[in-house]
């Protein structure tokens, strides 16, 4: 998968599910502080990932994870793996 | 001292209407709220009659994450007592910081649990399931969405007693309050509706199979009964020390006088006269009125063949042949966890507003509801004080009486 169909996806369910405007989606924007997540959203970022990405994300993954490009970064990494 | 008991909210939302001014037309005009489900037939019921209310969309009013823990019970439960909460003059700053308890009746979460058992048996994954469900699962759902949302800071219990559960959660609350525990307690009832809920109560035989006359089917104390319709959605009422009520200048609905309740100790499903009795004439005692004061009963009549049967013997032991009676289970069916506390919200709506709301499909007495005054249509009546029934599975009986309140 390209990595600009990724960020497409990725926006698009991001957006949908955490009910934030799909414009605040941004590259360099802080991933947790931009969805306000708490720890059941983990929960739930990682139901989603498995449904629209293909793959289940550790804990150990997010990690690495702060900002949005973190996050396709680490996207990119596992669908190389799967 | 023991407190005086008022109640100063009420919601609803039902099969016969989603608020209170639906509710009293359709109470007022006799309307069903009985349809005819196809997927119930399709899922191997026996009967696919059903009271039926839609999933209301709440993101209007809550937060992503206040919705996720949410199936039909607490939906249905958040509408009823956003109502009530609104018409008592509450809102959530106030309930944050003046102690406010909530028991809620309700005894099942079938549809929820169904649903994530599905997810497991596909993904194979409980991990996948996500952050919701567990909310939904437990039985208290309607407990712990509530309190959460509304910041209650009071006693927070749930309330399951089968078909007495609505009713019993207003009883219990009733005693909290005036033994001056609690100032206020939002108290009410919830029951889903979805074809996982009621599939093993359809397969005991007890529903109405008329399924060519839905609005014909529920017919309480009528002779040609064939067994009841179930139904659901949520009923809420907050009730109050009067102190509180007046301190805060509250609307007062009326005020609870009387709560008697006992256990059958008998059959799991079958009624009993004896436990009824005693149930009734706990809550005259309570209160302290005669049998003659009480100017309407609402009927716990589900219209099955033996609950009404002994119902209506009972009712003619204690009160006579006199005394006003309805089932507004007639038009709602059988609202089950819900229906103690949504008959309380129908009869208050018909004390405040001077009517009986009519015992529709009640055609021919049998030889046992001809001993009582069944009323089968609208009829204009000043009610000061009335008693609402509740029985349920396993023999558990609750009597509720509340008065037209007078400083």
């Amino acid at each position: 998968m390209e990595r600009s169909e990724i960020i497409t996806i990725t926006k698009k369910f991001l957006s949908e599910e955490f009910e934030v405007d799909i414009d605040t989606i941004k590259d360099n924007e802080n991933l947790r502080e931009t969805l306000d997540l708490d720890s059941l959203d983990y929960v739930d970022l990682v139901v989603l990932i498995e449904e629209n990405l293909g793959f289940k994300p550790t804990a150990e993954d997010f990690k690495t994870v702060e900002t949005f490009d973190d996050f396709y970064n680490l996207v990119e990494q596992k669908l190389m793996n799967v | 001292m023991e407190n005086r008991v008022v109640i100063t909210g009420v919601g609803i939302y039902s099969c016969i209407g989603e608020n209170l001014t639906e509710v009293l037309d359709s109470l007022k005009n006799g309307k069903s709220g009985i349809i005819y489900d196809a997927i119930r037939n399709d899922f191997g019921y026996r009967s696919s009659l059903t009271g039926f209310v839609k999933d209301p969309d709440l993101k209007p009013f809550l937060s992503r994450r206040e919705r996720m823990g949410m199936h039909q019970p607490a939906m249905f439960a958040y509408m009823s007592t956003k109502e009530a909460l609104e018409n008592s003059n509450l809102d959530v700053d106030f309930l944050d910081k003046n102690e406010t308890g909530i028991i809620f009746g309700n005894d099942s979460t079938a549809g929820a649990v169904i649903e994530t058992i599905d997810k497991v048996r596909e993904k194979k994954d409980t991990t996948l399931i996500g952050s919701g469900d567990i909310f939904q699962n437990m039985n208290c759902t309607v407990n712990m969405n509530l309190s959460t949302i509304y910041k209650l800071k009071g006693i927070n219990i749930t309330l399951s007693a089968a078909c007495a559960s609505g009713s019993h959660s207003i009883g219990m609350g009733y005693l909290l309050i005036k033994q001056g525990l609690q100032e206020r307690v939002i108290c009410g009832g919830a029951q889903e509706i979805n074809i996982f809920a009621m599939g093993s109560f359809d397969g005991l035989g007890a529903f109405s199979i008329k399924q060519d006359q839905p609005h014909n089917a529920s017919r309480p104390f009528d002779r040609d009964r064939d067994g009841l319709v179930p139904s659901g959605g949520a009923a809420t009422v907050i009730i109050e020390s009067l102190e509180s009520a007046l301190k805060r200048n509250a609307p007062i609905y009326g005020e609870v006088v009387g709560y008697g309740f006992s256990s059958n100790g008998d059959h799991i499903s079958n009624p009993n006269f004896d436990g009824q009795y005693r149930s009734l004439n706990m809550s005259l005692k309570l209160a302290g009125v005669s049998p003659s004061e009480i100017d309407y009963i609402n009927a716990h009549a589900t219209s099955t063949i033996v609950g009404d049967k002994t119902e209506a013997q009972v009712i003619a032991e204690v009160f006579g042949s006199k005394i006003p009676v309805s089932s507004t289970k007639s038009m709602t069916g059988h609202e089950c966890w819900m229906a103690g506390a949504s008959e309380i919200v129908y009869s208050l709506l018909m004390m405040n507003n001077d009517f009986i709301a009519p015992n529709i499909n009640f055609e021919n007495p049998d030889e046992d509801s001809q001993k009582i005054n069944v009323v089968p249509e609208y009829r204009e009546k000043k009610i000061d004080c009335f008693l609402s029934n509740s029985f349920g599975f396993g023999g558990t009986n609750s009597s509720l009486i509340i008065k037209k309140y007078k400083p």
